[in-house]
């Protein structure tokens, strides 16, 4: 018992603030779910499937050092099995319309949350196949085999008629996914990485990133504990990635394209490679901030008609907003700090402190 | 499998694999020599092959340019352009933590995508046709297109000359050097920024030699073109053993080869073309993991 508290945090503990702040989290998400349109509930459904993928991202390449571009073949894996166990057995025959759906799956249909769940462990089971040979070698050999198998699948998924209908992808998947879903799940995996992070598990992957080496010599098992990291991160995606095919209710290779990966990169690295709380608030940032920023693919619709707005704008100040912050922040919003109580009064008191010395500054009249 | 596939097709796809082989190792030379000597997967290397080739196209169907001039000022531009991409996103980040530089590369190889996408739009651009090199020229029963045979030609003069410039010259030591032992070439005055630029122009000259054969070839030229072709041209170079310019050429082939004879024998296999890349890549790195031609690598404390 006393070994299992030791491994599984015993010691976090639970701010009363905290439990204050969730509930107040639990009723925004009820008043929510009560008043807004569909595209904001849409748009919000995203974010919290943002912050679970770029989580289980962030849990490999910022707090285990390992450099992996997966999350878009992960997410297809998650997707496609909710997919395909999930759509009514009635109107498998009129979407598998080109070839009919193969025998052995034609006649499965599981729950969502079984679904989801399936959707993880094959997430998670192909991530064990890919860090099998990648862990045993030094190098980033990890980020080509993992951007690699994003494309394989999408290959694979177009190819394989009977059980993804191919190119055309699977239609009229039951959009089960509400707000009390997405954010249920969202805020039980906070929870989960929280209590990892701060196992015995935790601080080994940490060791990892600092210097593999002398987490080797401290007796860390770097090929067992990358592993583990990179396998609940696929669980993650793959969980991820089913609530975003029962979100749109439809699924199709072209959705998975690996650029699609590069969105949870932008989160990770404007969060804070390392910091739970950052990818929370940047995966809010990243998804509002892409809708919002559709503007710059439109046309100028008053006043002159200038023609640097038009298609692809939008992604060009992406891509060039994740150079930005490489360059020049490296350490994004939170570096590997996390939004904790005492963290905000810290911060709280230095502003306050920062601005008593101005103040006292512009009466003493003299700079600094 | 091999009934009804007679000898002179057999010699057809062998021709077609050496000079889509030989396209690839262009490209990989350029990821070998960044990786040798930064220890980087240049993720942007396949998007600078991309821009090379718009760079031809524009110099061509555009401005209507001579094609030797196009040549010399696509070479020019791209190693230009990879060059500045060093200096810029690579250079500041030398002391930072390795994820952050693969980050960086990363970002610009999504960038250069993006603009690419932005400024020229997404759509397919034909390529010029060359009627010189294309035209297929019949040997027997045989039909080959002049440029494929050109790519290797090509290709080997320029595995020959670059292994000549490492061998024998004062930059090619450096950049042994350099590859060696990073600190200790700084150390005896080895002025790395040079060496490091010297490395990307050359890198990126290849890759531009190699996007003007590879729109010979496959005349259409998108902004995403570099996107798989990079991958596979990294996998290139980490099947010959990366760091390593004999390693990278005999990647490519080894690629090129399996890639088209894969298909010629098993058609029902041509969906998954451009997954055979992988296939290999996992083996290698499970069996040979310092590549055919590699060194072992031994990490120091």
């Amino acid at each position: 018992m006393e070994n299992i508290q030791h491994r599984f945090g015993a010691y976090i503990k639970i701010h009363w603030k905290t439990i204050v702040f969730l509930g107040v989290v639990l009723i925004t998400i009820g008043l929510v779910d009560q008043f807004v349109d569909s595209y904001i509930r849409r748009l919000l459904n995203l974010c919290a499937i943002y912050t679970i993928i770029s989580l289980g991202m962030n849990l490999v390449n910022g707090f285990t050092g390992q450099f992996s571009l997966g999350q878009a073949g992960f997410m297809a894996v998650g997707a496609y099995t909710v997919a395909v166990f999930t759509v009514p057995i009635e109107a498998r025959a009129t979407i598998f319309y080109l070839a009919p759906m193969s025998p052995l799956l034609a006649n499965i249909h599981l729950p969502f949350i079984v679904a989801l769940l399936l959707g993880g462990l094959i997430s998670a089971g192909f991530a064990f196949l890919i860090g099998s040979p990648c862990f045993r070698l030094r190098g980033d050999y990890l980020a080509i085999a993992t951007l690699g198998f994003s494309e394989i699948i999408r290959i694979v998924f177009t190819n394989t008629q009977t059980i993804t209908n191919g190119a055309l992808g699977i239609k009229s998947i039951p959009t089960i996914t509400s707000l009390w879903w997405t954010y249920g799940i969202a805020i039980i995996i906070i929870v989960l990485t929280v209590l990892l992070i701060n196992s015995s598990y935790g601080r080994a992957f940490k060791s990892i990133r600092e210097d593999e080496i002398a987490a080797e010599a401290m007796g860390v098992g770097l090929f067992k504990t990358k592993m583990t990291s990179f396998m609940i991160s696929a669980f993650f995606t793959g969980i991820g990635g089913g609530l975003f095919a029962a979100l749109l209710g439809t699924v199709d290779p072209k959705q998975f394209y690996f650029t699609l990966t590069y969105n949870f990169l932008l989160i990770i690295v404007l969060g804070g490679m390392g910091s739970i709380s950052g990818t929370v608030i940047a995966s809010f940032i990243v998804t509002l901030g892409q809708e919002w920023l559709r503007f710059l693919d439109e046309p100028m619709a008053f006043g002159l008609d200038l023609p640097i707005f038009r298609p692809g704008l939008r992604m060009v100040v992406f891509s060039a907003l994740l150079m930005v912050i490489v360059l020049f922040y490296r350490k994004g919003l939170m570096g590997t700090n996390e939004l904790t109580w005492d963290f905000i009064d810290k911060k709280i008191k230095t502003i306050k402190s920062k601005f008593n010395r101005k103040k006292t500054s512009t009466q003493g009249g003299d700079d600094k | 499998m091999v009934i009804g596939m007679t000898l002179e097709t057999f010699l057809q796809q062998l021709i077609n694999g050496l000079s889509l082989g030989s396209l690839y190792a262009l490209i990989a030379i350029g990821y070998t020599l960044v990786y040798g000597i930064l220890r980087l997967i240049n993720f942007a290397h396949g998007d600078i092959f991309m821009m090379a080739a718009y760079f031809a196209y524009f110099g061509i169907a555009v401005f209507f340019l001579p094609w030797y001039v196009t040549i010399f000022i696509t070479i020019a531009l791209t190693a230009l352009l990879g060059v500045s991409i060093e200096r810029m996103a690579y250079r500041p980040l030398r002391d930072a933590p390795k994820t952050s530089l693969l980050i960086s590369a990363i970002g610009v190889s999504f960038l250069l995508e993006n603009l690419a996408t932005y400024l020229f739009s997404g759509k397919p651009q034909a390529f010029p046709d060359f009627p010189l090199m294309t035209t297929p020229i019949n040997y027997g029963s045989l039909t080959i297109q002049p440029v494929s045979i050109l790519i290797p030609i090509v290709t080997f003069i320029i595995m020959i000359g670059l292994l000549f410039l490492i061998n024998h010259t004062k930059v090619g030591m450096a950049m042994r050097a350099v590859a060696v032992d990073y600190d200790t070439a700084k150390l005896m005055g080895i002025k790395i920024n040079g060496v490091i630029s010297s490395t990307f122009a050359i890198g990126s000259g290849l890759a531009a030699v190699g996007a003007i054969l590879w729109c010979m070839k496959y005349p259409s030229v998108l902004p995403l073109m570099g996107v798989v072709i990079g991958l596979k041209c990294f996998i290139a170079a980490v099947i010959g053993g990366i760091g390593n310019v004999k390693g990278a050429v005999l990647g490519g082939l080894i690629l090129g080869f399996s890639e088209v004879l894969m298909v010629a024998f098993f058609p029902a296999l041509t969906g998954y073309r451009d997954a055979i890349a992988f296939v290999i890549l996992i083996i290698i790195l499970l069996f040979l993991p310092n590549g055919i031609l590699g060194k072992k690598q031994v990490e120091k404390v």
